[in-house]
């Protein structure tokens, strides 16, 4: 589903040249559920927006379920985008203007999907997260559970194949956050792709599988037991 | 997706009412002040007579002494803007044009037969009966006179719409008899409105006021030596006194016009008029060879600077004006679409592409701009009304809003808002989602 071979990422000025990705590798299949953990400026979200085609990568090859994305145009990459991936951010990142059924119909416009397709589509997205009942409520009137239920909802509704997920409990307290989760992982038993961005260990014990990152590399904790990674991690 | 961005542009204006309150008013105010002076220039300097401008010809004689006329400050060619009763009657007489005309405007006092009216006195133009069809005075009843009536001398008159609806109420008044200056005059036509803008074939007596209300045939009003109510210009000899004194002085207040249907037969006519002007010289009537001018209607209206300069500077300004409108609603919508960078951000990542976003911006600023326009359109109106208020009525007739005016001031604030919006929109399209999305 995901396929990043010997991907860098530089940042240049005119005096210095910073990698946030080097050498950077990574498979995750279709049906997966991964974590990708790392310590603060280790390169996690640099992946994850270029994973999502927000950014553009320097070297290496980057293939999104099949196909190779290294030189597409704007309007590629926005489609391909639109099609096949859907964002779940730590801030939620609703658009404050428009209700809940109007944020998740965002994505559906920019797909070109009819109103009738596109509203059987908001209902069920809706009623996969629980929040049939808030479909006229703005995102300042929800809590912060539901406003990332609904951003889940907004993700979910274009049917994407491959699910990115930025700290989605990051501003959630304990309780929501378990609620967010579970959904992740109902979602995944359905079959989605996800890869989730965390820093919290414990988190990333709910994935199924978890790749971590350091200085921009992959550090390959799959011949480890999970347990004694995660232990050593925490030291 | 363009009702789509329309409704999203509507709810992002409910979102801060003050600033978008101040970029329509900056669009409102910018186009109010340019559409104010751009109605009263258009009136000003609009082709009066627009499928016949290139036809019709105004002649100019210098008869007066081209030294004496520059030393006065005047026309640089020596040029009288008007004719003398000679040349007028010459140029008649010569028949050269298919159509020709000279006038002058000059007025009686209607004693009406209603004894509750009383008289009043009527501006009038005595003129040949080819004026109607050459300056295509349309007609409600009747017809113009003939050329007969020109040659008898006939007590006839042709009235405007308005005088007919004051004196006869309206009323098919063709045939009926009117007093003017004590003797019976015959009503042969009632124009329809008509009075166009400027008052293009007689620019030297109040050219932006109402066509005259009544027409007499020139031959007549010469009979009863009806004097000229307008501009009446003399240099140096004025004549014996008297009427006669003052049909053959050199004073000038007859305008000539002649209609001229091909190129062809006005470089015949130009040539007739040097041809006349050499004579007058051999004849002894000048010690110079006077010069002579045709100038069709585009022509005389800019020789006689219909549009003053001061005109033309006060619209330049009030375009300067609204171009700062412009700069100052640029900087507010810069200011609201770079506030909602996010938004724009998240956009992105749910697949709009930079078109989609430029597509939203920009029909967001177009809705500001009709919104201005609108907005301008009041301050347009408001503008004229005052300009009414303060200024003569001969000014207030240009202070109306045409259709056109309004189409021009709705595209004109489409267009600025558009322009204004356009670098704001680009920068908005330039939006990186991933720095969005990662600063938040």
């Amino acid at each position: 589903m995901l396929k990043m071979t010997h991907l860098s990422k530089a940042y240049r000025t005119e005096v210095v040249e910073t990698y946030a990705l080097r050498d950077f590798s990574i498979h995750v299949k279709e049906g997966e559920f991964v974590a990708v953990t790392g310590p603060s400026g280790s390169g996690k979200t640099t992946f994850l927006t270029i994973a999502g085609l927000l950014e553009e990568f320097t070297g290496g090859e980057y293939q999104l379920d099949g196909a190779n994305v290294r030189g597409l145009n704007d309007n590629q990459r926005s489609r391909l985008r639109n099609e096949k991936i859907g964002f779940i951010f730590q801030a939620f990142n609703l658009i404050a203007d428009l209700n809940v059924q109007d944020n998740i119909d965002v994505p559906l416009r920019y797909r070109g999907f009819n109103g009738a397709e596109r509203r059987r589509r908001i209902q069920d997205a809706l009623s996969r997260v629980g929040l049939s009942a808030r479909a006229r409520h703005y995102p300042a009137e929800l809590s912060g559970g539901q406003q990332q239920r609904v951003a889940i909802a907004r993700a979910l509704a274009g049917s994407p194949r491959l699910l990115l997920a930025d700290e989605p409990t990051g501003n959630l307290d304990t309780q929501m956050a378990r609620g967010v989760l579970d959904l992740l992982e109902e979602l995944h038993r359905d079959g989605a792709t996800i890869v989730m961005v965390t820093h919290d260990p414990e988190l990333a014990l709910r994935a199924q599988r978890e790749v971590h990152i350091v200085d921009g590399q992959v550090v390959d904790l799959a011949a480890q037991p999970r347990a004694m990674t995660t232990a050593a991690l925490g030291a | 997706m363009f009702s789509y961005y329309v409704n999203l542009a509507l709810r992002s204006l409910r979102r801060n009412v003050v600033l978008t309150a101040l970029m329509i008013a900056a669009i409102g105010v910018g186009i109010g002040a340019s559409m104010t002076t751009l109605t009263v220039f258009r009136a000003m300097s609009g082709d009066p007579i627009p499928q016949k401008s290139r036809q019709l010809f105004a002649v100019q004689i210098g008869n007066w002494d081209p030294q004496l006329k520059r030393a006065l400050g005047g026309d640089p060619e020596g040029l009288q803007p008007q004719l003398t009763y000679i040349d007028s009657m010459a140029l008649m007489k010569a028949h050269i044009a298919p159509r020709q005309t000279a006038m002058y405007v000059t007025g009686f006092a209607l004693t009406p037969s209603n004894p509750e009216l009383r008289p009043f006195q009527v501006q009038t133009r005595a003129t040949y009966t080819d004026f109607f069809p050459m300056f295509q005075v349309p007609f409600r009843y009747g017809a113009p006179w003939t050329a007969a009536d020109d040659e008898n001398h006939a007590d006839i008159v042709v009235l405007s719409a308005e005088l007919n609806d004051k004196v006869f109420g309206g009323a098919n008044s063709v045939g009926k008899t009117l007093n003017l200056d004590g003797h019976d005059y015959r009503v042969v036509g009632v124009t329809q409105h008509w009075s166009p803008t400027p008052k293009f074939y007689d620019l030297n007596n109040n050219q932006f006021g109402k066509a005259e209300e009544m027409y007499v045939p020139l031959t007549r009003a010469i009979d009863a030596q009806m004097f000229s109510w307008g501009n009446y210009n003399c240099s140096g000899d004025i004549g014996d006194p008297g009427w006669e004194g003052r049909l053959h002085s050199e004073c000038v207040w007859f305008q000539f016009w002649v209609e001229l249907p091909s190129a062809q037969s006005a470089a015949r006519y130009r040539s007739f008029l040097s041809n006349y002007a050499s004579d007058l010289k051999h004849a002894g009537r000048f010690d110079w060879l006077p010069r002579t001018r045709l100038r069709d209607v585009r022509e005389w209206m800019d020789k006689q600077q219909v549009v003053t300069k001061s005109a033309r500077i006060l619209v330049l300004v009030s375009f300067s004006f609204l171009f700062v409108c412009l700069l100052n609603a640029m900087g507010l919508m810069l200011a609201k679409i770079m506030g909602r960078a996010a938004d724009i951000g998240v956009r992105r990542a749910l697949g709009a592409n930079r078109y989609a976003i430029f597509s939203q911006c920009l029909i967001e600023a177009g809705v500001i701009g009709l919104a201005g326009g609108i907005l301008g359109l009041v301050l347009t109106a408001l503008g004229l009304w005052g300009l009414r208020v303060v200024l003569s009525e001969e000014v207030g007739r240009l202070t109306h809003l045409s259709v056109a005016d309004v189409s021009i001031a709705v595209a004109l604030s489409l267009t600025t808002a558009l322009m204004a919006g356009l670098y704001p929109t680009w920068r908005a399209a330039q939006v990186q989602p991933a720095w969005q999305l990662k600063v938040q």
